[in-house]
């Protein structure tokens, strides 16, 4: 039984901090079992997701205790997290002590991707997994050790239906949407635009040659969450990005003087 | 599929209540899943027969009890019946609207043998 958390060994996902060495996190398994014979009613109470939310307000507390501004970036596939990381990461180099979590199913590319941009990165695989939970994000803080007053990007595994359920202990949640997935996604998907304050809409050059409304997604989007912010950009042109930058700098919290 | 991992943590809740009661066999379980969870469920029970093979879990009673979504309206106070999240409040059609129920997600009770 892992030491920390208390976790079984029926973890199928795996942790790589990229431009380090590896080492393999074993859980061993603790069985015990005695018998006694009847029935008994067991009023359990428990919701299902205690064990995710118990280790999301860990990774919450250790976020605040040293400062860290910790996003969670959701999306569909393909929407460009990425390449926005990448752009940002590449931008704003020296502002701030950047860190990054990627979660994918297969490879290291997009950790790969991180790292070719000098920032530490950990490179969660999932597996047959479609989300990222709360206890991934605890084990891979624990090799990353990221220092005081830093900025963490968590890029969830591309969909835009499960990581919605799961609180990973960010302080906010960025959903971003490209102007070449359909404008209606809000409501066709609206757990993660309910769940996030931050909508960014990216690939905005490619506007003049798709049918997508910005109006329209802003307010399919606002049907499903009023308080939502919208900030439109393009990774590939830098229009816009200006704004994710003040968007970012306004988030780190600032840190109180004794 | 994340209702995969529900179902996972479901096993886990289980696992370790009857375990806690010493019991080799878990006969019911009984469970409460809002309409607003986010559980699918088909895509739940095909789960479900697939992870509770050879768990305590295997051949007990699953009682499901659906949570009907419940809204409250932030404008004028009105408590309607709240089946999608991108619906408007039927009496003033504003948006800005708290889920009172609907998004339950709870391991009730198991009867343990």
């Amino acid at each position: 039984m892992c030491a920390t958390c208390g976790c079984d060994s029926n973890a199928s996902s795996s942790i790589q901090h990229i431009g380090e060495h590896n080492h393999p996190h074993d859980h061993a398994h603790e069985h015990d079992h005695s018998h006694s014979h009847g029935k008994t009613i067991v009023a359990v109470e428990k919701d299902i997701l205690h064990e995710n939310n118990l280790l999301a307000q860990r990774n919450r507390g250790y976020f605040d205790a040293k400062n860290i501004l910790a996003l969670n970036l959701v999306s569909s596939p393909g929407s460009g997290k990425t390449s926005l990381l990448e752009r940002t990461l590449t931008d704003m180099k020296g502002e701030f002590p950047f860190y990054v979590i990627e979660g994918d199913q297969q490879t290291t590319r997009d950790a790969d991707r991180i790292h070719a941009t000098g920032t530490k990165v950990a490179q969660i695989n999932t597996g047959k997994g479609c989300h990222l939970d709360a206890h991934m994000i605890l084990h891979a803080l624990q090799g990353m050790k990221p220092v005081e007053n830093a900025v963490l990007f968590i890029e969830n595994v591309g969909n835009l239906v499960c990581p919605a359920m799961f609180d990973l202990g960010e302080k906010e949640r960025v959903v971003i949407i490209s102007v070449t997935e359909g404008d209606d996604k809000p409501i066709k998907y609206p757990d993660m635009f309910h769940t996030s304050t931050l909508c960014i809409i990216n690939k905005v050059d490619l506007l003049p040659y798709v049918p997508f409304s910005l109006d329209k997604v802003k307010e399919y989007a606002r049907q499903v969450n009023p308080a939502l912010e919208f900030i439109e950009l393009s990774c590939t042109s830098g229009e816009g990005l200006s704004g994710w930058y003040q968007w970012l700098k306004a988030k780190v919290p600032v840190t109180e003087t004794v | 599929m994340h209702e995969l991992s529900i179902v996972m943590s479901i096993l886990d809740i289980a696992e370790k209540e009857s375990a806690k009661n010493n019991a080799v066999q878990i006969d019911e379980i009984e469970l409460e899943i809002g309409e607003l969870s986010g559980i699918d469920m088909p895509a739940f029970d095909f789960a479900w027969q697939q992870a509770v093979k050879s768990t305590k879990l295997e051949g007990a009673a699953r009682i499901v009890t659906h949570i009907p979504g419940e809204g409250l309206c932030m404008d004028c106070e009105a408590v309607f019946p709240m089946h999608q999240l991108y619906k408007p409040c039927p009496v003033c059609s504003h948006h800005f609207i708290t889920i009172l129920k609907g998004k339950e997600l709870r391991v009730k009770s198991l009867v343990i043998n």
